[in-house]
């Protein structure tokens, strides 16, 4: 969580990502950070997110992106 | 039969009346009927086109569904019987016949789309080419139809498929539901491009005569009608005067022109649509927005999620994501980074995609350099002011105007300017002259230019340009209030009168001032042509 | 039961506000004709005054400019009315002697045999001056059919406002003065000129590839005959006596077949220009086109008598009725007469100035 905490600051220093909850409703995230973002989270965590589960609900909040590579992370064990 | 014409008026007259006459169960199957009928009525051929997308369509989702679920069921009955990489070859096996009947019928459905729109432009680049080597016009062009619609179709097709195959949507099960997905009359000219998990929510079900949901929907195709016949359609005539005679119409003229475009453009795409969804709606059918407001946008990637929004959330879904996200632009990634360091790196992978998107938007909008001009020129704007945002994060800390009238006003203006500017590849001829013309702004416009008289010679009287102004005002204020929710929901708790007097002030204003019928030159809706 | 009475309260207010403001709206924006083109308004005068002619002229400006039924009437008593209006096509001139028989029953109907040169609809604002002025009726609507133009819409006609909504930005005050009234522009039908432009150097017919009238022309002629036989109505077709458009050898060879074939009476009075005494000096306001109020009196005279020798069309001034209504016309027209040739003293045209554009 801290690590992508830390890639998510990096992203947008002025947004509070533990408490945001609508990042891309709320237009904070767009396409073109939604994928740096899966960039470095594929550097980061070794996990592939795919193209189809790009979609706002997995992206919404700093958690709901942790809850998508912990489950990543759970189906390569 | 154009949006329009009495035909049409006439034709969605008889289908409302029948559908709410008809028992709540058939409903869904005389939309079909009456969709077809429009497309039979707008050319026979056409539907040889239509059908066989929504037959290899409907076939291929339904296969590949069939197969993930059947595999789905075996897969947990064996599953604890096997080894991790069993699963994982299982699994593997599985998907790629799904893949590949899934490619097969997005490579289908693109070809036709490919060759339909784009034979002639392919041919027309390769004579430029042989041109060069010295052989004249060695290919010559060959004589296709271009099915109505075909671009709008062929991706909400497409855009069902591919949410099939990844699992987000069950295929529909019934093939002439689907058709009716595919071939829904009042989105089917110019959009906008549903998704199957939007659309199919109130496209099958029972609707019975409801007065608040048919009052609105018909509001809103009268605001629609006020927009084509009152604005559009009359400032055309400048527009079309201006870009027919650029040695004469340089300078203020081409700046003005690309501002009446802007105007005619929005008031054309954006009525539309507005008529699209107010048609819908009166059947208790909820078509996606696709506009939210989109001049006041304050930037340029701002702009393209406010203007025409389901064609870019699907270029952003279907194109853009799938691409950054392949392992190829993966690797890339990480490749670019190792080389060129980490913060120039990163960019690559996303700017490549970008670049394609674009691309492919540019290309999709019309088989010309025009358009691919235009679509990479977006591009290159959106990447300008994406380099530019810590310029601007430096010049907040330093200044600070953010947030106030003024700077709203000046982000406003600039997002239209821009996007107005590379419109104008919209208008001209071609290419080289799109830049000329653009460039004759700065080196040719002249105070003498702004005369009433020259801009009277264009074909518009001073009272047209009025009629067009206090409309557009109309446009404007209407813009502001719906920036607190929607106008016809606050209109709808005014005092009868006070209602009526709007609604008929509207229709009157557009029976009187629309520029329609003869004197006037029936114009399609600029959008039909993408 | 309150509140239900309030909603149909207010549905017909609605309603009722909906239709007056529409129709208010069509009545300010429909073209008025009442300076300039007058001929869009003559077709609709034609309700407004007694209906038992014995003799009705039906066709195009050779009729409406060249017979004067008030000269008809002073000089032998017929009691007649021109049907004319600018560029009316044979079906048009069909589906008015269609009306007229149906409305009046007279005992001649004179048609003008130019109209057989146009076989297609041609001009929509020619149309919409023949059309509009006509009440509802199956030949109305016949009448519609047959004569729009591809870029017409039968529901223009029934909603005038559909086609006139542009006029807006053209209203002026004759636009509401004469919103709810027009006044008379003609005699009976009779387009009154006073005004002298000799003929000459009246150009010739152009060879042409085909002379045949076509089929679309002949069908609505052979109609008009059945019609006219049908009802026991003395069909006569004329060919004014005016230079222009060029009357050709093979046009008149075609109608003369036909007349004998059907056994009607055709007169062509440029072959009679002589006889009939018409000077091409004085005679013709416009070169030859059209002739003045002096060539049609000459005219009228001449036809006058053959349709009381040949026709027995009776003299009925001893009518009180059709006196006191003759007189009016009578009064009018020299009125007319008179203001036209003072305008041509003051101003050098029968038009007065801010008319004349």
């Amino acid at each position: 969580m801290e690590e992508l905490l830390e890639i998510l600051s990096d992203l947008h220093p002025e947004v509070d990502f533990t408490t945001a909850t609508d990042l891309v409703d709320g237009g904070i995230l767009d396409s073109f950070d939604i994928v740096s973002l899966i960039s470095e989270i594929n550097e980061e965590f070794d996990v592939t997110i795919g193209a189809s589960e790009l979609t706002p609900e997995n992206f919404n909040s700093a958690e709901a992106i942790y809850a998508l590579i912990k489950e990543k992370l759970d189906d390569e064990d | 039969m154009l949006f329009t014409s009495y035909e049409f008026l006439g034709f969605l007259l008889v289908v409302f009346i029948m559908y709410y006459l008809l028992p709540g169960r058939a409903q869904w199957s005389f939309l079909l009927l009456a969709s077809y009928a429009f497309y039979f009525m707008a050319d026979p051929r056409y539907l040889i086109f239509i059908a066989i997308t929504t037959a290899s369509t409907f076939l291929a989702a339904r296969a590949i569904s069939d197969k993930k679920a059947s595999f789905d069921a075996w897969f947990k009955e064996h599953k604890k019987e096997m080894e991790k990489d069993e699963r994982k070859a299982a699994k593997a096996k599985a998907h790629s016949l799904e893949k590949k009947i899934f490619l097969c019928c997005l490579l289908f459905n693109l070809g036709i789309l490919a060759v339909t729109k784009y034979t002639n432009f392919t041919i027309s680049n390769i004579n430029s080419v042989l041109g060069a080597f010295g052989k004249e016009g060695t290919l010559s062009f060959v004589n296709l139809i271009i099915p109505m619609g075909i671009s709008f179709y062929t991706f909400q097709s497409m855009g069902y498929l591919i949410d099939v195959y990844n699992g987000k949507v069950e295929a529909q099960r019934n093939p002439f539901k689907f058709a009716l997905f595919v071939s829904f009359f009042p989105q089917l000219v110019q959009g906008p491009i549903s998704r199957y998990s939007d659309l199919s929510q109130t496209l099958f079900e029972e609707h019975r005569f409801n007065w608040q949901t048919v009052s609105f929907g018909l509001e809103r195709i009268l605001w629609g009608y006020f927009k084509k016949v009152v604005i559009a359609d009359r400032i055309l005539t400048s527009v079309q005067t201006i870009i027919a005679d650029p040695d004469t119409y340089n300078g203020w003229y081409a700046f003005a022109g690309a501002m009446f475009y802007a105007l005619e453009l929005y008031a054309d795409f954006t009525g539309g649509i507005d008529i699209t969804i107010g048609v819908a709606e009166t059947m208790g059918i909820k078509v996606t927005e696709n506009f939210i407001r989109p001049y006041f946008s304050k930037n340029i990637k701002e702009y393209w999620n406010r203007w025409h929004i389901t064609m870019g959330t699907w270029f952003t879904d279907y194109i853009f994501y799938p691409i950054s996200a392949s392992q190829f632009m993966m690797k890339l990634s990480k490749k670019s980074r190792a080389r060129l360091g980490n913060n120039l790196g990163k960019r690559v992978p996303v700017y490549l995609s970008s670049f394609i998107v674009w691309f492919t938007t540019g290309i999709w909008h019309g088989a010309s350099w025009n358009f691919i001009v235009w679509g990479l020129g977006n591009f290159v704007v959106i990447m300008i002011s994406q380099e530019l945002e810590p310029f601007y994060r430096w010049f907040h800390s330093k200044v600070n105007v953010a947030g106030t009238f003024g700077w709203r006003l000046f982000q406003v203006i600039r997002t239209v300017l821009i996007m107005s500017s590379l419109r104008m590849f919209d208008c001209y001829r071609d290419v080289p002259l799109t830049f000329k013309m653009f460039g004759s702004i700065f080196t040719k416009a002249s105070l003498s230019q702004l005369n009433v008289q020259s801009f009277i010679n264009m074909g518009l009287t001073v009272a047209d340009y009025t009629v067009v102004f206090i409309a557009m005002l109309i446009l404007v204020i209407v813009s502001l209030i719906q920036r607190s929710g929607s106008v016809r929901g606050k209109i709808a708790t005014l005092a009868a009168p006070v209602r009526f007097v709007i609604w008929y002030g509207l229709l009157i204003g557009t029976i009187v001032f629309g520029a329609y019928g003869i004197g006037y030159s029936a114009s399609q809706f600029i959008y039909n042509q993408f | 039961m309150q509140k239900k009475l309030k909603v149909v309260v207010a549905v017909i207010v609605t309603l009722a506000i909906v239709i007056t403001t529409l129709f208010l709206a069509t009545k300010l924006l429909e073209p008025k004709y009442m300076s300039g083109i007058l001929e869009g308004a003559m077709i609709q005068e034609y309700y407004d005054d007694p209906t038992d002619h014995n003799v009705v002229f039906i066709g195009d400006c050779e009729l409406y400019e060249n017979i004067t039924p008030v000269y008809l009437w002073e000089k032998y008593g017929i009691n007649s009315y021109v049907r004319g209006s600018a560029q009316q096509l044979i079906w048009q001139s069909y589906y008015l002697a269609e009306e007229t028989i149906e409305r009046e029953h007279p005992d001649v109907i004179v048609f003008n045999v130019l109209s057989m040169k146009y076989n297609e609809p041609q001009k929509e604002a020619y149309n919409r001056m023949t059309l509009d002025g006509m009440k509802w009726s199956h030949s109305k609507v016949d009448s519609i059919k047959a004569s729009m133009t591809d870029e017409e819409s039968f529901i223009d006609y029934v909603f005038p406002l559909l086609r006139y909504h542009g006029r807006w930005s053209d209203l002026n005050s004759d636009d509401f003065k004469y919103m709810f009234k027009r006044d008379k522009v003609s005699f009976n039908g009779y387009y009154v000129r006073v005004d002298v432009k000799p003929a000459e150097d009246v150009p010739g017919g152009n060879p042409m590839v085909d002379y045949q009238f076509g089929d679309n022309a002949y069908h609505y002629l052979d109609k008009l005959t059945k019609l006219c036989k049908d009802n026991g109505v003395e069909l006569v077709l004329v060919k004014a006596p005016t230079l222009y458009p060029y009357w050709y050898d093979e046009w008149e060879e075609q109608i003369v077949d036909y007349a004998n074939k059907n056994d009607l009476t055709y007169i062509n009075f440029l072959e009679l220009q002589d006889e009939i005494g018409i000077d091409w000096n004085t005679d013709t306001y416009d070169g030859g086109l059209h002739l003045n109020l002096a060539g049609a009196e000459k005219l009228s005279k001449y036809f006058g008598k053959i349709l009381v020798e040949d026709f027995k069309v009776p003299d009925r001034r001893s009518d009180k009725k059709l006196q006191s209504y003759w007189k009016g016309v009578n009064e009018r027209y020299h009125q007319e007469i008179a203001r036209q040739r003072s305008n041509l003293e003051k101003y050098g045209s029968v038009h007065e100035p801010e008319e004349n554009q």
